[in-house]
């Protein structure tokens, strides 16, 4: 799995991985509508500009949902339990992530702050941490 | 209801369910298929359109016309999940609406329990921004949207665990049910979590299993010898791919297809007699409710609870026992088709709704992505 999602980097998606790497969360915003963009598009889902340009985020952000993943599977199956969430970034988009820490703390709505996760020496996550 | 009669379904029946021993999807499809058309009176010579949706091929309607010997002048692989099929039967009275074609055939097969196709862990595309954290997709997603409805409106366990039990209490009635023996409030609550809020109980079954629909012109359908189930109305809609772009986890797109088939269709929400809608897990029924406005948002949990949906409650739904407990080979929307025919035709027996005439068929696919409604009338 781990080695699939270098497989499936391209142009498109690159700035986002290659940003992780260096400890920064990269997201894009329109030059036309202003709006934030997450996931890497070439075109802005909003207003179907194709001027983008990259931008990191400021990685803080509230929890949407979350879910305590009790059964997982294929290269998963062991990280369980684990903490699943939606997260909405204060610049307006939301991403799909995991939450570490006190897992009696988490709850919807708390402030989070985005920490990496180096899952492989050259694969890190955005996983996110209550602030 | 007064809308026109354009195309009506003629034929349904089912494949071998549960564990099918060793068939193929081909073989499911084909079985359901006789069946349904012997149902319907009619030979597969008749057939001109022909509808399915699957992953186990890259052109199914190709394989699958060549295997049944049929050649098909309309055919039509939309695959949205579980929604697909009631979107086939919107489609077919589209096209039998416009005079391309006069029966078709709408088939789904399925060996997700006995011979499952390999799940990829691969990131394809705009998956590689959600696979990698490992959620597991379907019971993940939906388990985010009952958080969340939990959040904002109050909505608990056991108000979702209604869901489960009423159904089950119809699967009692249905020899074809996979699961059949009944359950309590506090079974679901005490079966294992597998994401949280969502215990296994509140999850679909994993079945095999086929079916076949038989839609035909109103030409067609008045001469054969079952009485016809006529497609009223029909609306289609979708709001996401991946969980993360869902705008609000506690509103569907069965709000956009609901309205569009009612208003199709010219009927009303009291005048639904019975409800076949689509149960992956407890909470997508509760969503669905919601967003197709037989409750106000928020209200879905107290709409099911005092077993409102089980036999002889208020409001029959999931009248064969849903995928919670008859079968759920993966995409299940053909069986709500399927057991929403039959109780129109009265032939459900002991689990028969008294003089329903009227009855919505709604399907959800992907995780809450994609929904398709169909409002189904008999004379
Ligand atoms: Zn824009």
């Amino acid at each position: 799995m781990v080695q699939k999602i270098q497989d499936t980097i391209d142009e498109e998606s690159r700035p986002f991985w290659d940003g992780l790497k260096k400890n920064e969360l990269m997201i894009q915003q329109c030059d036309d509508c202003a709006k934030h963009i997450f996931y890497p598009r070439s075109i802005c889902p909003h207003c179907f500009s194709d001027n983008i340009s990259w931008k990191q985020s400021n990685g803080r952000g509230a929890i949407y949902s979350y879910t305590t993943i009790h059964q997982a599977f294929g290269p998963f199956k062991d990280d369980v339990p684990f903490v699943a969430a939606l997260v909405d970034l204060d610049e307006g988009v939301r991403m799909l992530t995991r939450i570490v820490g006190e897992r009696e703390q988490i709850a919807i709505n708390k402030r989070v702050k985005v920490t990496f996760h180096q899952l492989k020496d050259d694969l890190v996550l955005p996983y996110f941490e209550l602030e | 209801m007064n809308s026109e009669r354009v195309a009506a379904i003629v034929g349904v029946a089912e494949s071998g369910l549960g564990k099918a021993s060793g068939k193929n999807v081909l073989q499911l499809q084909a079985q359901a298929a006789k069946a349904a058309l012997d149902d319907a009176g009619l030979t597969k010579d008749d057939v001109d359109a022909l509808f399915t949706a699957g992953n186990w091929a890259w052109a199914p309607t190709l394989m699958l016309a060549e295997y049944l010997g049929i050649n098909p002048k309309y055919t039509d692989s939309t695959n949205i999940g579980g929604s697909s099929f009631e979107a086939h039967v919107g489609h077919a009275a589209a096209g039998i609406k416009a005079g391309l074609f006069n029966v078709a055939l709408i088939t789904y097969g399925s060996t997700n329990r006995t011979n499952p196709i390999n799940v990829s862990y691969s990131n394809p595309l705009t998956g590689q921004y959600e696979r990698p954290f490992g959620l597991p997709g379907t019971v993940g997603s939906y388990a985010l949207a009952a958080q969340r409805h939990m959040y904002e409106y109050g909505t608990t366990s056991e108000q979702l665990a209604e869901i489960a039990v009423a159904t089950r209490k119809w699967a009692s009635l249905n020899e074809k049910a996979y699961k059949r023996e009944p359950i309590e409030i506090s079974d679901v609550l005490n079966s294992r979590l597998i994401a949280e809020p969502l215990h296994l109980l509140d999850c679909c079954l994993v079945t095999d299993g086929g079916g076949a629909v038989i839609v035909a012109s109103k030409e067609v359908a008045s001469n054969l010898k079952k009485s016809p189930v006529w497609i009223l109305g029909h609306g289609e809609s979708q709001s996401h791919h991946t969980i993360s772009n869902m705008p609000d986890l506690t509103v569907t797109s069965a709000r956009e297809s609901g309205a569009a088939a009612f208003e199709m269709a010219g009927v009303t929400h009291d005048e639904i007699d019975v409800a076949e809608i689509y149960d992956s897990f407890t909470i997508t029924v509760l969503l669905t409710l919601e967003s197709l406005g037989f409750c106000k948002p928020g209200e879905g949990g107290a709409f099911v609870s005092g077993q409102r949906t089980a036999p002889g409650g208020a409001f029959p739904m999931n009248t064969n026992g849903g995928g919670l407990s008859y079968c759920h080979p993966g995409m299940y929307g053909i069986f709500l088709l399927i057991e929403g025919v039959r109780q129109l035709r009265n032939e459900c027996g002991e689990r028969q709704v008294k003089d329903a005439e009227i009855a919505l068929v709604h399907g959800t696919g992907g995780v809450l992505s994609s929904t398709s409604t169909v409002i189904l009338g008999r004379d």
